[in-house]
């Protein structure tokens, strides 16, 4: 019976799947009716959409083969406008990974200090609550204005929708270490900084790793959109620029590439969590 | 052995509420313990005893009086006394002998690697944990994680061991499995003790001087009574010895009765705080003369049966 239940899941899963596709399938089928289309709009869109023979939207069976042709060659470079995915994500991960690490160097640091300080915990609390809601992309033409370089005001942008999860958990990771840990500590006459690196970092370690997780998410949702406003290379300019070329097969497989990528950023995070969190 | 290591003079802890009316937990806290000493700390919950320890510990500050190691008024946690904590306290994060390592790093922070281990794995053999240096706690059950906790605070060799309800978490067996090391280990190594508990069978089994608390609030020491059982006792043996039983009801009635009342006695007899009265109820019940709570019709123990 357990061995049955461990398969239930996978199998509903590809079940759902397979359902998904089928519909999909069925939705974009070639149909013969006849339709009453406007003259000017089946002038505008040509012949196959006007008459009816094939959907206008791609069968699953289009993106299959653009997916594969993209598998096949993920890395080629024709030119500013004709980039692999692979390229694509590349760039785009390469601005996260800077923009989000960048925000770790500031956020661990400052959430210590807030931690550990009630003091400066009450001080910048006001601002925190201020800039913690405003969208990072509203950021980008202050960024753009003051950095002058597209690239480099993405990278800003990431930096600042990754910098307040990180910084709100392990200010809290800091503040609700066990009281007793920080006893054993004072009772053993331990310096602060001994204290904040070997009981309060290790004890604060799963809430920062937690933060850190929460921020590569957003951080990815966040470099889609502001790639799209500043143009060039990334995954967000491959879609929009698929947009322009009226490519949705392209725009389809660039949605999965995003999910997956999204995914295993996500994956990791949880494992470096896993690492370092000890159960009692 | 009559070198006072601690001395307790005129305690007090006082917590102004939100509404600005204070309350007295306790006052008037006076305490001698020698050098080599095991002291017991008894009373009900509310008392004050963890913030007795606390202050002892340096952990928290008196709202009044003063608190002496080797003439010395402490101020703040001290490597000279190390705590147990009711809840062991161990870092998750570390290995037995990583916890263990920690104290002694701090202790001795001039030493090496090889020596720090080598110091750490004589008090993990000292408390049978042998086998176990590189597990996590959460790999431990209660009695071993206790015995880390034990072998950590000894392994810093402090002047005083300060334990706060030790063995209150485990279950009955593993306690008196502990204790008796307990015993073993500080008699050994001449070791002066001072702990926190509520079990009775306990304090007698370990204490040369059991200090019974009155109820809190404005809770104050009672009496010290002197545990005249042999210092060779055990957990099997220490029931037939005729001063047991004598000894246990004496406890017994105080925290049942006399622990709530002990303030009316007080005041018709010559309680003095700075003296509280010192009674030997094992050797025989006229020891109590002078005992301000005679004049209680409760305060008579149960005579002992003893086979």
């Amino acid at each position: 019976m357990s061995r049955l239940t461990g398969w239930r899941a996978p199998a509903l899963s590809i079940l759902l799947f397979l359902l998904f596709i089928g519909i999909w399938h069925a939705a974009t089928l070639p149909t013969n009716a006849r339709r009453t289309v406007d003259a000017e709009y089946a002038k505008l869109v040509g012949r196959a959409a006007a008459t009816g023979q094939k959907s206008s939207f791609p069968t699953p069976a289009d993106v299959g083969a653009k997916i594969w042709q993209h598998l096949r060659e993920p890395f080629y470079d024709r030119g500013p406008n004709d980039k692999g995915v692979g390229i694509q994500l590349a760039y785009s991960l390469a601005r996260v990974l800077t923009g989000y690490l960048l925000a770790a160097l500031v956020a661990i640091p400052a959430g210590f200090l807030i931690g550990m300080s009630p003091t400066i915990h009450r001080a910048l609390d006001p601002f925190i609550q201020v800039l913690k809601p405003i969208s990072p992309l509203a950021w980008m033409p202050l960024a753009l204005f003051t950095l002058k370089d597209s690239s480099i005001s993405a990278v800003f942008v990431i930096f600042i929708c990754s910098l307040w999860p990180m910084l709100i958990n392990t200010a809290f990771g800091v503040t609700s270490v066990r009281r007793e840990w920080l006893n054993v500590a004072r009772t053993l006459e331990v310096g602060p900084l001994r204290t904040a690196f070997r009981v309060i970092l290790p004890a604060a370690a799963p809430t920062i790793m937690t933060g850190m997780r929460i921020s590569i998410g957003i951080a990815w949702l966040v470099i889609v959109a502001a790639e799209m406003l500043v143009g060039g290379t990334g995954i967000g300019y491959f879609v929009w620029n698929e947009w322009n070329n009226l490519s949705i097969t392209n725009i389809l497989t660039a949605i999965l590439a995003i999910g997956l990528v999204g995914m295993l950023l996500d994956l990791v995070l949880a494992l470096l969590t896993r690492l370092v969190t000890f159960p009692e | 052995m009559n070198k006072q290591l601690i001395k307790v003079e005129g305690i007090a802890k006082r917590y102004t509420g939100r509404d600005g009316t204070a309350t007295t937990v306790f006052e008037n806290i006076h305490l001698g313990i020698q050098l080599g000493e095991f002291v017991c700390l008894i009373g009900h919950s509310g008392c004050g005893k963890t913030t007795i320890l606390n202050i002892l510990a340096g952990l928290e500050s008196a709202s009044d009086g003063y608190v002496f190691v080797d003439g010395r008024e402490i101020r703040g946690p001290s490597l000279d006394r190390a705590v147990i904590f009711q809840s062991h306290a161990l870092m998750p994060w570390l290995t037995v002998i990583g916890n263990i390592a920690f104290a002694v790093a701090s202790r001795w922070p001039e030493w090496d690697k090889a020596t720090v281990r080598r110091h750490c794995q004589k008090y993990i053999d000292l408390v049978n944990l042998t086998g176990s240096e590189k597990k996590r706690p959460a790999e431990l059950s209660g009695g071993m994680k206790q015995r880390v906790g034990i072998a950590r605070a000894l392994a810093i060799q402090p002047k005083m061991l300060l334990m706060d309800e030790p063995f209150s978490a485990l279950d009955a067996l593993t306690r008196g499995v502990l204790q008796e090391e307990v015993l073993k280990i500080c008699a050994e190594m001449r070791q002066s003790v001072f702990m926190i508990t509520h079990d009775v069978d306990e304090a007698i089994l370990l204490a040369d001087k059991i200090v019974l608390m009155t109820n809190g609030p404005g809770a104050k020491i009672a009496e010290v009574v002197v545990n005249t059982l042999p210092r060779s006792r055990t957990r099997h043996d220490m029931h037939r010895h005729p001063h047991y039983y004598r000894i246990r009801n004496y406890l017994i009635e105080f925290l049942v009765d006399r622990s709530r009342t002990f303030d009316q006695a007080a005041a018709e007899g010559n309680y003095d705080p700075r003296h509280p009265p010192v009674v030997t109820p094992g050797v025989h019940e006229e020891s109590r003369a002078g005992n301000p709570s005679r004049a209680h019709p409760g305060a008579k123990p149960l005579v002992a049966v003893v086979h």
